[in-house]
């Protein structure tokens, strides 16, 4: 757990927030439907508590209703909630809007959306202000003074734009303006930080947290990031199919936690220094259930490994482990004894081949649009050895798609570039690509619900597949088709069903499987399970090093999470601004010496273990790839900046070490002595 | 007005969208089936959707059965019953020739209810057609294809009628021509835009990526996919063919006499309402109305059903 | 911006391009030849020869193309084969006459299908809503010759409260002239409710849903401000820009709205062009009918991407 965090100074007062039995439900097609069943939770004066759960658990009707703000379709069936101690259910119209104007306030996901695109920012904040009695030259003063209380470097001009002329961790910040502008007893925070770059969430987590010592205001924090929980909270509750299971201070669920559910959300993400070829991560068996699903007495039975028939029938209270530290299990006390759920080995890592079955070599992209010329990748060079993981990581506009959709062949590369598969080279459009070609380089695209067709069922998406990729037909085509089915675990019963009737892990392992189709080489995996739920993302991980194992594919493993891709990953590729900045062993890229950025990319990811490395902060926002910096590319940025050489030369990408490659003017020497220490912080 | 405390609009947005079921474990066994019982269950219980559909179907019968129907001959001229008001012999009067117009108006819904759908059904496989490859080709194609669709748009529907009819003369194979060349452009727009969107899916770049041609993406994998939109075009145009060929027929351009179509029969007597002769003009008006309100709702109501 | 408005007038020019050609060669695409086809199969040959030598129609389509084109630049839209008089002298007064109904019914309409549009919205699903909503559709698709009938037949023949022509006696002052008017301009206003108020409706339903809507609600800003402030701010704007956009329908509307009151507009010169086979003048009128249209589309662009923050730093960004 953090140190930084205030200590709460729990002072017998009345809790910020109160939920007692609380029982909302949605009538969904004439049918009431329960999302939360009888939540207790209660936050104290200047506590941070987070919620964390999964798509579909609840969390976010539990924030809404806490400012009494459900769709119409949604309503409190049962329970109480009091802010402040003030009743909520209670209240007039009028009383509720008197309360949300002064005691709550709420930030979620997506700022951008949250800010009226044809209102400049000023006024968008100056309003609550105007609202509380100011008058607006003063709400605007007061509004600027705000703007800079959230670290906007230049509020006079912030204040003159619209929200679509800033970045997406800019209008966070002036969110989280014009929701602590009125010093709010409770700021509900949810999933504040989804959708950002990393760099970017660290910034504004360290924001919230600044903030949190200069105002005194309770958090509730809603999210499905554990890593973000550890960082942020001092308690945590966590919620599973509308009901809160276990709940304490975040040190001690995280160290014991006595919950099945809790135990199995912990057990699959993999965590720092796991690899995929030392342990097979843990997986929660089964499915989220459907909303307003009618469930057993103890809401996880059929998915818990210790489930006995008193699950079925008898509710679990609330048992006390340790002080604070509760659980909604019958068999709190031998939790930890929780079967794992993946029972297969891990696979013990091979050397991979010499030869590669994939190179690239000044690889560039330009993109055009209205006279710009775009450049989205510059020279990049990497080789895919067979049976092998190359994990690409980068934030949004590095060019980790365009390099992924390049290389598939769905969009041709700048002339001159070379991509090489058996050292023949690649035509740039898959349409003039041998078939062999295509059935080489197949890939797993992020969301499922678009790469499937969703007229079509399982059966025909998959057969239609192996007709294409491998020219069989009839009998022989139907058992392929089972052989598939069955390699990527998919329930061959389940084969006639339609993408929509499937869960996303379900609909994900069609998607797999239809990459598989044609015997593949290669596979790029474009985010596969950042749309999946964390649960489920341990499965097909899982999955995909069990397919490597047995088919000897080499796979391009992209995403954003660093966890995932260090689990993965032989060796790992960053891109920055469509520039590979540094290509090495897993084991060596995120260790010093590593590139600045990879450096300051590293520390921005909260992590769930709790052992925080000091943040390095980053300073502005990623350049736009129509004018990139001069020099190095990251010279704007880098905590590390060495002086002028920075901004006019661009450095080459050269290898320091065996095997591993970077783009700094900095030798490996001089970064493994600077990295001993954190760097300077650079103009924040 | 709502209140405060009932967020505004029906913000699925709101929280968790509850409207969306998640998924589920065991699909029924014939799953399109499920998807077209619901689909006809929610139609079904559409007010608006029942109410255009009973409309619709009456006219239906009206235009196969009209001439078993109708109390007289729609055709039969009279001059010595010429203009007599509504009576029990005749219940909604006669007209200038004394032709009885309770049959004409009952025998008249057979023209329009067979030239609208045709031309709709024509405009709407062409409109289909052109705007599949517009969407998914775009470039030089898509921009010529659009310019010449505005300038089509840029003239009202019922004057490139008009301008048509008096270069082609008129007849009714004429019309059909006339309304779907006025309509493909529109439709073609709709299925685009639609395309433009599918287009993203990957399911389109999965296509590609297991060497399929492209008709075969058009009209394997994409073309279902625009089918609702291409259904409540339809629809939706065939209420305005509806209008705008009642309207031609109005102008005189339309379906020619001695046929009893009603927008003729307004044609005919409209001049006639001041002296007070007013049946002879109601009655095929109510008709239209009824007709085009009718189609209009049934559209609606699919339209709810399929654009959710 | 510059650059906006520059491409969008371009386009505009060659949209109308387009069309003076469709136009042009769809009315050249007949059989036989003009001047046979207005003094009919018993003419002498020597007549047909001369009309069609004074009509140039016995030039080639190009020169004949041309020459209407060049004339247009010269201000002169050439001679009407019905009346013998100049083409310019009858479509103008005529389109002043169709405007001034227009107007009357655009300022009738607008605002009125905004007003039903928002209301249905904010009560979306509710009786209110159902009622407008349906409402408004069913008026829309009935034809406006239907509503001309109809309402000559309730409010002058019945009620005997407005005139069934729609044309003043000459003289007539400002307010008669308004109440001649009233009539065919509720047929346009019953046609175009429907479409505006849907419009609407659909607009303000996209903002109520937004986010942004959600934060301004929970700021706790009381609801009447919500939806002027934020609501509809960002809903009527897509919404008036729609509206221009119908002056085009408008006019096809008017053909038949002014035959039945016997009005002497754009609408009726058209008709009368059309069945008079007067090509010069259905020609010209038609062309008019698409500049109208195009500048009004053109117009509504730029006031919507001026009003618009988000296009209006498109080029500054």
């Amino acid at each position: 757990m953090s140190a930084t965090a205030p200590e709460p100074t729990v002072v017998q007062t009345t809790p910020a927030l109160e939920l007692r039995d609380l029982e909302v439900s949605y009538r969904v097609r004439g049918i009431w439907r329960t999302v939360l069943r009888g939540v207790t939770l209660s936050i104290a004066r200047n506590e941070a508590y987070g919620l964390v759960g999964e798509s579909g658990c609840g969390k976010s009707t539990a924030a809404f209703a806490a400012l009494r703000y459900l769709p119409r379709n949604g309503r409190v069936m049962n329970g109480s909630i009091h802010v402040d101690g003030e009743d909520l259910l209670s209240m007039s119209e009028d009383e509720v809007r008197q309360l949300r104007m002064s005691k709550v306030s709420m930030v979620y996901q997506n700022p951008t959306a949250a800010l009226n695109p044809s209102i400049r920012i000023g006024d968008q904040v100056a309003e609550v202000y105007a609202l509380a009695g100011d008058s607006d030259d003063r709400a605007h003063e007061r509004a600027q003074e705000m703007l800079s209380k959230v670290q906007i470097s230049d509020p006079v001009s912030v204040m003159r734009r619209y929200p679509h002329q800033l970045s997406g961790g800019m209008n966070q910040r002036v969110v989280i303006a014009m929701a602590l502008a009125t010093n709010p007893s409770l700021l509900i925070l949810d999933e504040p930080t989804t959708g950002l770059d990393a760099t970017v969430e660290g910034e504004v987590l360290d924001l919230i947290k600044t903030l949190r010592g200069e105002f005194e205001t309770s958090l509730l924090f809603i999210t499905h990031n554990l890593g973000v929980i550890s960082k942020m909270c001092e308690r945590m509750g966590v919620l599973y199919a509308g009901r809160l299971v276990e709940e304490g201070p975040v040190a001690e669920v995280f160290d014991r936690p006595s919950h099945p559910y809790t135990i199995g959300l912990v057990r699959c993400i993999p965590r720092g220094g796991v690899r995929k070829d030392k342990e097979t991560l843990d997986t929660i068996p089964g499915f989220l259930p459907q909303l307003g699903a009618e469930l057993p007495a103890c809401v996880f039975t059929d998915r818990c490994g210790l489930a006995e028939e008193i699950c079925r029938q008898q509710e679990p209270p609330f048992h006390r482990v340790t002080d604070g530290h509760c659980s909604r299990c019958h068999f709190y006390e031998r939790a930890h004894t929780l079967p794992r759920a993946t029972g297969a080995p891990p696979v013990p890592r091979e050397s991979p081949r010499e030869a590669p079955v994939l190179e690239a070599h000044g690889v560039r992209k330009t993109f055009h649009q209205e006279g710009h010329a775009i450049q989205a990748l510059a020279d990049v060079e990497f080789a895919l050895k067979e049976g092998e993981t190359l994990g690409l990581v980068g934030e949004s506009g590095s060019g980790k798609t365009t390099l992924a959709r390049l290389l598939i062949g769905l969009s041709a590369p700048d002339e001159g570039s070379i991509v090489e598969l058996d050292g023949a080279q690649l035509a740039g459009s898959v349409n003039k690509r041998k078939r062999d070609q295509v059935r080489a380089l197949q890939i797993v695209f992020q969301n499922p619900d678009s790469a499937l067709n969703r007229r079509f069922s399982i059966h025909r998406i998959l057969g239609r597949a192996l007709t294409m990729l491998t020219g069989e037909h009839g009998e022989k085509r139907e058992e392929r088709l089972r052989q598939l089915a069955h390699s990527v675990r998919f329930d061959v019963r389940l084969i006639g069903a339609r993408p929509a009737q499937l869960s996303g892990g379900l609909k994900q392992r069609v998607a797999i499987a239809r990459a598989f189709a044609g015997e593949p080489r290669i596979v790029v995996c474009d985010e596969p399970t950042s749309a999946l739920d964390v649960s489920v993302q341990a499965a097909i991980l899982n999955l995909l090093v069990e397919l490597q194992a047995q088919k000897k594919v080499a796979y391009l493993f992209i995403s954003h999470d660093l966890g995932v891709v260090r689990y993965l990953s032989d060796r790992i590729a960053v891109l920055y601004l469509g520039r590979l900045m540094e290509l090495g062993a897993a084991e060596s890229v995120f260790d010093p010496p590593q590139h600045p950025y990879t450096e300051a990319l590293g520390s921005a990811v909260p992590t769930a273990e709790g052992t925080e490395r000091t943040r390095i902060r980053l300073v502005g926002e990623i350049p736009s790839a129509a004018s990139p910096p001069s020099g190095c590319v990251f010279h704007t940025r880098c905590p590390r900046y060495i002086g002028d050489i920075c901004k006019t030369e661009e450095p080459e990408l050269r290898e320091v070490e065996p095997g591993h490659f970077w783009r700094c003017h900095y030798s490996a020497e001089q970064l493994r002595e600077l990295q001993k220490t954190p760097p300077p912080g650079r103009g924040v | 007005m709502s209140s405060f405390g009932e967020p505004i609009g029906s913000s699925v947005t709101a929280a968790e969208p509850p409207a969306q079921a998640e998924s589920t474990l065991e699909p029924a066994p014939s799953e399109a089936k499920v998807i077209r019982r619901e689909r006809l269950a929610l139609l079904l219980r559409s007010k608006t959707f029942i109410a255009g559909a009973v409309i619709l179907a009456f006219w239906i019968v009206c235009a196969i059965f009209g001439y078993l129907i109708a109390p007289d001959d729609p055709l039969l001229t009279n001059p010595v019953k010429a203009l007599q008001a509504p009576s029990s012999s005749h219940l909604f009067g006669t007209d200038t020739l004394g032709r009885d117009v309770l049959s004409r108006v009952i025998v008249g819904a057979r023209d329009i209810l067979i030239v609208a759908p045709l031309a709709t059904l024509l405009a709407t496989a062409m409109g289909t057609l052109l705007g599949l490859v517009t969407g998914y080709y775009r470039g030089f194609v898509d921009d010529t294809l659009g310019r010449i669709i505005d300038a089509i748009l840029a003239v009202p529907v019922v004057i490139v009628g008009l301008l048509s009819l008096v270069a082609l003369g008129p007849s009714t194979v004429t019309v059909i021509f006339v309304i779907a060349v006025v309509f493909t452009p529109v439709i073609a727009r709709t299925v685009r835009a639609a395309v433009l969107t599918e287009r993203q899916y990957e399911y389109v770049a999965a296509a590609r990526l297991r060497n399929e041609r492209t008709p075969y993406i058009l009209f394997g994998e994409i073309l279902p996919n625009v089918m609702g939109p291409v259904l409540v075009e339809f629809t939706v145009r065939l209420g305005y063919a509806i209008f705008t060929i009642a309207t031609l027929s109005f102008l005189g351009f339309g379906i020619q006499p001695p046929a009893p179509d009603w927008g003729l029969q307004i044609f005919q007597h409209y001049g006639l309402i001041s002296g007070g002769y007013w049946w002879p003009v109601l009655f095929p008006a109510l008709a239209i109305a009824s007709l085009v309100i009718g189609v209009n709702l049934l559209a609606d109501g699919i339209s709810q059903v399929f654009e959710r | 911006m510059t650059r906006f408005i520059a491409k969008r007038l371009g386009l505009g020019l060659i949209t109308l391009w387009l069309l003076s050609v469709l136009v042009f060669f769809g009315t050249q695409i007949l059989p036989g030849d003009v001047a046979r086809r207005i003094l009919g199969p018993f003419a002498t040959q020597s007549a047909v020869n001369a009309l069609n030598h004074q009509l140039g129609t016995d030039k080639s389509v190009f020169v004949q193309y041309w020459d209407w084109i060049s004339g247009i630049f010269h201000g002169n839209l050439g001679t009407s084969v019905a009346t013998r008089t100049s083409v310019s002298s009858i479509v103008f007064p005529a389109l002043w006459h169709s405007a001034k109904l227009a107007i009357l019914a655009f300022i009738i309409v607008v605002p009125l299908g905004i007003l039903g549009g928002v209301l249905a919205a904010l009560n979306e699903g509710r009786f209110r809503d159902r009622f407008i909503s349906v409402g408004g559709l069913s008026a829309t698709t009935v034809p406006e010759f239907v509503w001309a009938v109809a309402l000559i037949l309730v409010f002058a023949l019945w009620l005997g409260l407005l005139p069934s022509t729609a044309t003043a006696p000459p003289g007539s002052g400002f307010f008669s002239q308004v109440e001649y008017l009233v009539l065919p301009a509720l047929c346009l206003v019953f046609v175009l409710f429907g479409y505006i108020a849907r419009m609407a409706r659909a607009g303000t339903i996209e903002s109520l849903d937004a986010d942004y809507t959600r934060t301004a609600v929970i700021k706790g800003l009381p609801y009447r401000t919500v939806v002027r402030r934020h609501v509809l701010r960002n809903s009527l704007l897509p919404t008036i820009a729609v509206v221009a956009t119908q002056a085009g329908y408008l006019i096809g509307g008017l053909v038949a709205i002014e035959l039945v009151f016997n009005y002497q507009g754009i609408g009726q010169v058209l008709y009368r062009a059309a069945t008079q086979k007067d090509f010069p003048v259905l020609q010209s009128a038609v062309l008019i009918v698409g500049v109208v249209y195009l500048v009004a589309t053109l117009l509504a662009d730029l006031a919507y991407s001026l009003l618009n923050p988000r296009l209006r730093f498109e080029s500054a960004a």
